[in-house]
């Protein structure tokens, strides 16, 4: 075989298998972008303008558990055909499958709420009232599910990924320090005044927009609904490693663009940072305001479909995105309930919907090491799993993932209900 | 209407109940570790919020 004839084969299986992951492709992207939702974005603007650049090290640690986790749940769906609840369910009996569903459910619906205090919230800066916003919501996310394809709904929400990258041109915009960026990527340090109840705080927060309890529930459903086999896991892989890169990405530039614009001011929320950015840099604030609108709408709506999802598994509906409506009645009957409850909570006013986001994260973040442990015992499995259960050196890392986020979010359920405990 | 939903949901439990009555994992020592692990730092933490509500309401 000449160089001609190899290299012309080496270019046709390189296409071959672009082409094989490009269909594999999509859960692992979406359900990584969709990380960054609405209170993501609010805690990487808040971590920015807190502390500059200096956790930006933290964040690229990150990017790598985000994946390791969620690789687990590629092979899992890909070998079981099973949703995570239904998982979860057939392994650990019913006590642990209500335990996990009920868990998911209030997660969720709180989640959801978020989802719609960052989207409205966003909006107002563009003075559209919140019923408008809630109402636009509904709407396209009704649209997004009536083609009764999952590929339709598929490549809408990765459009919706691509616009989550808004936030890429802002940080050129403001010409930060390579050397800095370098610096505080690279060299793992803690920002001046050393390590504080707020830090920690703070980086809980971070871990807890990283790896959330849905994301597992949504990536082996998505798996499952896709159509997924053993042999697309590698696929399945890079897609989820793809997404991770994104979601470190977004995360880096919002706090580089807040580090470097509203550093050492007051600020909440993500729609407070951009209203603060607005005087400097109106196209900034704009791109801000659009990311977390659309971070929010990704969040609703993955957020929404694993419950779904789950329902219909442990519930025996027709659960698939290739249903139609009159197909899968009570699958899309609840995705509207919970898409319509939570945008109405939203609507009430003087609902406490600061306390409501407080809720959410102490809950979810509390609740998270339950939905890590049951995992790694599922990926250990070698009954269930066979040639793909965990190796050692995926247990290693997997279980002092779990080890480490059991421990702080123990700490940081603690210190959310006795905030002096840790003083 | 109602009382048709509220019966068949119920049935529906029951049945999925018996379903997943007894877990399909190998119940190994170290899961009946890490599942035991988890019940007690699930009740510490319940445990944790009930005093944190009811120090609340005082």
């Amino acid at each position: 075989m000449n160089i001609f004839t190899r290299s012309y084969y080496i270019y046709r299986r390189l296409l071959k298998a672009v082409r094989l992951f490009l269909l594999a492709a999509g859960p692992g992207i979406i359900v990584m972008v969709a990380d960054n939702d609405a209170g993501g974005i609010t805690t990487y603007t808040v971590t920015g303008a807190k502390y500059g650049m200096n956790l930006l090290w933290f964040l690229i640690l990150l990017g790598p558990v985000a994946y390791y986790v969620q690789e687990m749940t590629v092979r899992l769906g890909a070998v079981t055909k099973r949703g995570h609840a239904e998982a979860i369910f057939s392994a650990f009996g019913r006590f642990w499958g209500w335990f996990s569903l009920l868990d998911l459910v209030l997660t969720d619906w709180l989640t959801m709420i978020t989802e719609f205090i960052g989207m409205t919230a966003a909006l107002s800066i563009f003075h559209v009232p919140r019923l408008l916003t809630v109402v636009i919501v509904w709407l396209v996310m009704g649209g997004m599910i009536f083609s009764g394809r999952y590929w339709t709904w598929e490549k809408i929400a990765l459009l919706f990924c691509a616009v989550n990258l808004v936030y890429i041109p802002a940080a050129f915009i403001v010409h930060p320090s390579i050397k800095d960026i370098a610096f505080n990527s690279f060299v793992p340090h803690f920002p001046p005044g050393g390590f504080t109840n707020e830090l920690f705080f703070l980086l809980m927060a971070n871990i807890g927009t990283t790896i959330a309890p849905w994301m597992l529930f949504f990536q082996q459903s998505s798996v499952v609904d896709k159509g997924l086999h053993e042999k697309d896991i590698a696929f399945g892989k890079i897609d989820t490693a793809i997404g991770a890169v994104f979601t470190v990405v977004v995360a880096m530039v919002l706090i580089i663009v807040t580090g470097r614009l509203i550093f050492g001011q007051p600020v909440d929320d993500a729609a407070v940072a951009a209203r603060h950015i607005m005087p400097i840099s109106r196209t900034i604030g704009t791109l801000i305001a659009i990311g977390l609108f659309d971070a929010g709408l990704l969040g609703a709506i993955c957020i929404s479909l694993a419950s779904s999802w789950a329902f219909g598994e442990i519930f025996g509906w027709a659960h698939s995105l290739n249903n139609k409506v009159k197909e899968a009645p009570w699958f899309y009957a609840y995705y509207f309930f919970t898409l319509i409850l939570a945008g109405t909570v939203v609507l009430i006013p003087g609902a406490p919907l600061v306390l409501i986001t407080l809720f959410v994260q102490v809950i979810a973040t509390t609740l998270l090491p339950a939905a890590l442990v049951f995992l790694i015992l599922l990926l250990n499995d070698k009954k269930t799993m066979g040639e793909h259960v965990n190796t050692r050196w995926q247990n290693t890392v997997n279980i002092g993932i779990v080890a480490v986020i059991v421990i702080i979010s123990a700490m940081y359920g603690i210190s959310t209900l006795f905030p002096d405990m840790f003083k | 209407m109602l009382r048709s939903i509220f019966s068949n949901s119920y049935a529906k439990v029951r049945e999925i109940n018996d379903k997943y009555k007894t877990p399909g994992i190998e119940m190994s020592g170290g899961v009946k570790f890490a599942l035991l692990a988890l019940r007690l730092y699930l009740i510490a933490l319940i445990g944790l919020s009930l005093y944190k509500f009811i120090t609340l309401l005082k």
